[in-house]
């Protein structure tokens, strides 16, 4: 009984810093209609910027965040302006190529600077925990769920309070009502992008403190963030976190009470009941399109 | 919408186990011209940080058969390609290789995993291939004349040096209880099965055992369960990230445990020392090669790898020596055979002794290295020295370990 509560409460701690690793995969969709699988790429990048700053000048990973924020907001609209925009015709299938391309770009380019060795981010809290009832919980876990909490809940503020996230919930109802309106929808894809990105950092940090990673990590990252999303339905960002939760805590739970060769099962009979339910997701949308 | 958003993630499913490959002509091994080997390895997925180590012991090699005039007085250039780590894509490129390149010779890729499918297609075109990190029985099971694995001994019995260490100990010091946990992969699992049931014949309880899934990400519920379980000794079938993931999670839990070995990670220099720091004081591993080893050509070895790579002996990892044996054994076979014909080299390889940075390596019909066990390797003061068998030991073996620090 112990291990099983111990394992829902890692799982709910991890599954928060995969919901923010998958947040801007669905906000991305949500918006531009495309599917990122870049996005693991992108957390890894987010981890190496922080590794830079934690190796060369002893900054706190989290404390990184102030600057490598910005600087990947910055990036993902530059990426998005150069390699996104520019596909105007059969986006979701040319945007798998187009960002996969990006992931194979970004990985190569970390391999060449970083080499492919695994490296983990270093705090003085690292291996810090403290005790709860029979067991120990770790700082570096609570820390980056507190963290995920902040980013997940000023996404919020910013799509729920601001003219700016309300144009990218118009974007993301209906792209061409939105430009009918006046809303600059080519402007608000660049900023989601960049918004994709900046949490791609965030996530990536609280990965890189609890995972030892090298440029070809993103892999395994980005089939399980694209599973989330499709679980909590796609372009839904609640949908993403309570899928990112379902996941982490049924698989942690399914390994340490049967066997951890079946948790990822576990997980997929999950889903897989959800999808012949509600095959929009959780909290997915259903689109009808005129064909 | 949604078929066509099914389609694309379905297609980016398949995007991500695909690869794309070089390709460039070589010339026929006849007379002294220069020659192209060919190696499929991973620079990028699960093992792209065993893919870069490889090359570097394939890379010096090189170096240094063309440095005393060639293999058999051929140049020989090495020609890469990338497999992603993925067992479809390994098996494409040897075909490539020898059909489209039509290189001379191959040298083998990393892992059982890998190694497994590869060795079925280039035994088909009658190539030799010494490999230097496939050694699961699973490799063995289809009994082909054309595999020699390149290190002392079967990876079976990598831990049976362990566990004659433990059960040697005397009855009051000796671990009452075992924790295992191993990926479900040909090169670990049989590894902690055989240790198993060897320590268990020796009246040592099992207080855990599990096996998970090569592609599992989050190993904080399965270390857990370990550190749970208090057990006095713990042995893991693990690679690079679940080896450092573990130890951290036991550091986290403090749990410290008499005794830990790892089948890899703690061999692969400062990619495992980097994120524990000194915490891997005590940790084992079962180990053919060591920086500071005696054996033929090793002090060389190291010497030259520092030169060409920099860096300090500690970096290098096991597994570029591993790779550079390949090119010596390879050198010697061809010297005896007095030929680089693949059948030749089948021929020669499976008869006499040959030397490596590893020592001495011989192999029975079906490629198996005669040896049985391997040394221990444990970290102490910040380096992985060989810490038994006695007669091959630096140090003394650290017991019980230090508690974390």
């Amino acid at each position: 009984m112990k291990l099983v509560v111990e394992a829902a409460v890692l799982g709910v701690l991890t599954g928060g810093v995969y919901a923010l690793m998958a947040s801007g995969l669905t906000l991305i969709f949500g918006v531009m209609r495309i599917i990122n699988v870049g996005q693991g790429a992108l957390v890894i990048l987010g981890a190496y910027l922080t590794f830079v700053l934690n190796r060369s000048w002893h900054v706190d990973p989290f404390l990184g965040l102030v600057l490598t924020m910005p600087l990947m907001f910055a990036l993902g609209v530059l990426l998005q302006l150069v390699f996104i925009r520019p596909l105007r015709t059969d986006r979701e299938a040319l945007s798998v190529l187009v960002t996969y391309a990006i992931a194979l770009g970004i990985e190569g380019a970390l391999g060449y600077v970083f080499t492919t060795n695994y490296v983990q981010l270093r705090a003085w809290y690292e291996n810090a925990s403290f005790p709860v009832f029979s067991f120990r919980i770790t700082y570096v876990y609570v820390l980056g769920f507190v963290v995920c909490l902040g980013v997940l809940g000023t996404l919020f503020l910013l799509l729920y309070r601001t003219t700016l996230g309300g144009a990218i919930r118009a974007t993301m109802l209906n792209r061409t009502a939105a430009q009918l309106i006046g809303i600059d929808v080519d402007r608000v894809s660049a900023i989601a992008f960049g918004i994709g990105m900046a949490t791609a950092a965030a996530g990536g940090v609280v990965f890189g403190l609890t995972n030892a990673f090298n440029p070809g990590s993103h892999y395994d990252l980005i089939s399980r963030l694209l599973t989330i999303i499709v679980l909590g339905g796609l372009g839904s960002l609640r949908g993403a976190i309570i899928a990112a939760l379902i996941m982490l805590v049924t698989e942690d739970i399914t390994a340490v009470v049967v066997s951890p060769v079946w948790a990822s099962f576990a997980f997929f009979v999950i889903l897989v009941a959800v999808l012949i339910i509600r095959p929009q997701g959780l909290y997915g949308v259903r689109v009808r399109e005129r064909i | 919408m949604r078929n066509r958003i099914g389609f694309a993630i379905a297609g980016a499913a398949l995007v991500l186990s695909a690869c794309g490959t070089g390709a460039a002509s070589s010339p026929s091994p006849q007379s002294t011209e220069p020659i192209t080997i060919g190696v499929s390895l991973s620079f990028s997925g699960d093992f792209s940080g065993d893919g870069k180590a490889l090359q570097q012991g394939y890379d010096l090699w090189a170096q240094d058969v063309n440095a005393k005039g060639g293999l058999l007085g051929h140049h020989v250039t090495m020609k890469y390609v990338d497999d992603a780590s993925s067992t479809q894509q390994v098996v494409s490129n040897y075909q490539s290789l020898i059909t489209q390149d039509k290189v001379a010779l191959v040298f083998g890729p990393f892992s059982s995993l890998l190694t497994i499918p590869a060795s079925t297609v280039v035994d088909r075109y009658g190539y030799a291939f010494p490999e230097p990190a496939g050694g699961g029985p699973q490799v063995f099971a289809r009994k082909l004349h054309s595999i020699f694995f390149v290190q002392p001994a079967t990876v079976e019995d990598n831990l049976v040096s362990y566990t004659k260490w433990l059960l040697a100990l005397p009855a009051s010091q000796r671990p009452q209880s075992v924790a295992y946990a191993t990926q479900d992969d040909p090169f670990t699992q049989p590894q902690v099965d055989r240790a198993k049931s060897l320590l268990e014949a020796g009246g040592i309880t099992t207080a855990s055992y599990k096996v998970y899934p090569a592609e599992t990400t989050d190993f904080t519920p399965l270390a857990l369960q370990v550190a749970n379980s208090k057990a006095d000794a713990v042995i893991l079938g693990t690679q690079l990230p679940d080896a450092i993931a573990f130890v951290k999670t036991f550091i986290q839990q403090h749990y410290n445990p008499k005794t830990i070995i790892e089948t890899t990670g703690p061999d692969q220099g400062s990619s495992f020392s980097g994120p524990l720091g000194a915490n891997t004081e005590g940790i084992m591993v079962p180990a053919g090669w060591t920086a500071a080893a005696k054996a033929y050509g090793n002090p060389t070895f190291v010497q030259k790898f520092l030169a060409k790579f920099g860096g300090s002996a500690g970096d290098i990892s096991a597994d570029a020596a591993e790779a550079y044996s390949v090119g010596q054994v390879v050198d010697q076979a061809a010297t005896k055979a007095g030929s680089i014909d693949n059948k030749k080299l089948i021929d020669a390889l499976h008869s006499g002794t040959y030397q490596t940075v590893q020592g001495p390596i011989s192999f029975d019909s079906i490629g198996q290295p005669h040896g049985v066990g391997v040394y221990i390797e444990q970290w102490q003061g910040g380096s992985a020295l060989f810490v038994y068998p006695p007669q091959a030991a630096l140090a003394k073996p650290e017991y019980p370990k230090p508690t974390w620090q």
